[in-house]
């Protein structure tokens, strides 16, 4: 495939990210941040996003499996979890977290485990959407390519 | 306390301004360390309140040990919410001590409360700031920052 149209599926990617919410205009400064000094920035916390984030949820899951759940504990967890998704522009991530502390709040076991699970499947969403991303700009780079800035106009 | 702290010396006019960037999260921690890198500063992370004062010489059992009676830091940026020491605790000692007292200290957090907002202004930080940090927040930290520029 040409370099040309390997762009343009990254381009037409990104947007649908931004379309369906799955990223949000925090992404694009992340974005902004990368230079030839830092060349892989983006893929570098997006990587440390995803193992920080998978302790949190094992930590999550074992505080929630006890016979008398801390939720003061399993707040601080989600807290940390929406904060993270947050700075990297993991939009529907952060919105699930949110839902979460809410339910943390008024210590309704049943609605945190559903959250859980909730958050856990936009965590896996997540992980899935950015390793395409990164793997078609991986693909573009070794074709020589560069990596096209996305513009917010649409 | 993150590795890349580099040195004992104190900031000197003239030079990059150096920043000390306290947050527990490590995320945050990255994303503020390049916001503030991109802008030429010398950045020093620590991922939480008692790091930060080891860092500063203001640690307990060090009360007496700074160096000379200038500052390391021309600016530190702190999250509130931190386990041990939130930032408004690590603000209030930073403002009791004679020689640190006049460096800048910047208020961060992800949460939106006005009172928690006016009490760290009240003790002396100079901005409070929302997070996620953008480009844009870094520049308007650029009046601190700018001072050491000469």
């Amino acid at each position: 495939m040409e370099v040309v149209q390997i762009q343009r599926n990254l381009v037409d990617y990104t947007k649908s990210l931004f379309m369906e919410g799955f990223l949000d205009g925090q992404f694009l400064q992340l974005q902004q941040l990368q230079d030839e000094s830092n060349p892989d920035f983006v893929a570098e916390v997006v990587s440390l996003f995803f193992d920080d984030s998978q302790k949190l949820l094992n930590e999550l899951t074992i505080a929630l499996d006890q016979p008398i759940v801390d939720f003061k504990k399993v707040d601080a967890h989600v807290h940390q979890l929406k904060g993270s998704s947050s700075s990297i522009g993991a939009q529907k991530v952060k919105n699930a977290c949110i839902a979460f502390r809410n339910f943390c709040e008024v210590q309704n076991i049943e609605g945190c485990l559903t959250c859980l699970q909730q958050v856990k499947l936009e965590y896996y969403l997540a992980k899935n959407k950015f390793e395409t991303l990164f793997r078609l700009e991986q693909q573009i780079v070794a074709s020589g390519g560069s990596i096209p800035m996305i513009e917010m106009g649409f | 306390m993150d590795g890349g702290c580099s040195g004992d010396m104190a900031a000197e006019f003239g030079d990059e301004p150096h920043v000390l960037a306290v947050d527990d999260n490590l995320i945050d921690r990255k994303l503020v360390e390049k916001l503030l890198k991109n802008s030429s500063c010398k950045v020093t992370t620590a991922e939480n309140g008692l790091r930060a004062l080891e860092y500063l010489g203001l640690a307990s059992d060090k009360r007496n040990a700074l160096d000379g009676t200038v500052s390391k830091v021309n600016l530190i940026i702190t999250d509130y919410c931190m386990p041990g020491m939130t930032g408004y605790e690590l603000l209030k000692k930073i403002k009791e001590s004679s020689v640190l007292r006049e460096v800048p200290v910047v208020i961060m957090s992800s949460e939106n409360v006005p009172t928690r907002i006016s009490q760290c202004l009240q003790e002396g930080a100079q901005m409070f700031m929302l997070k996620p940090l953008k480009q844009s927040d870094v520049k308007r930290l650029e009046c601190y920052l700018m001072r050491c520029r000469s």
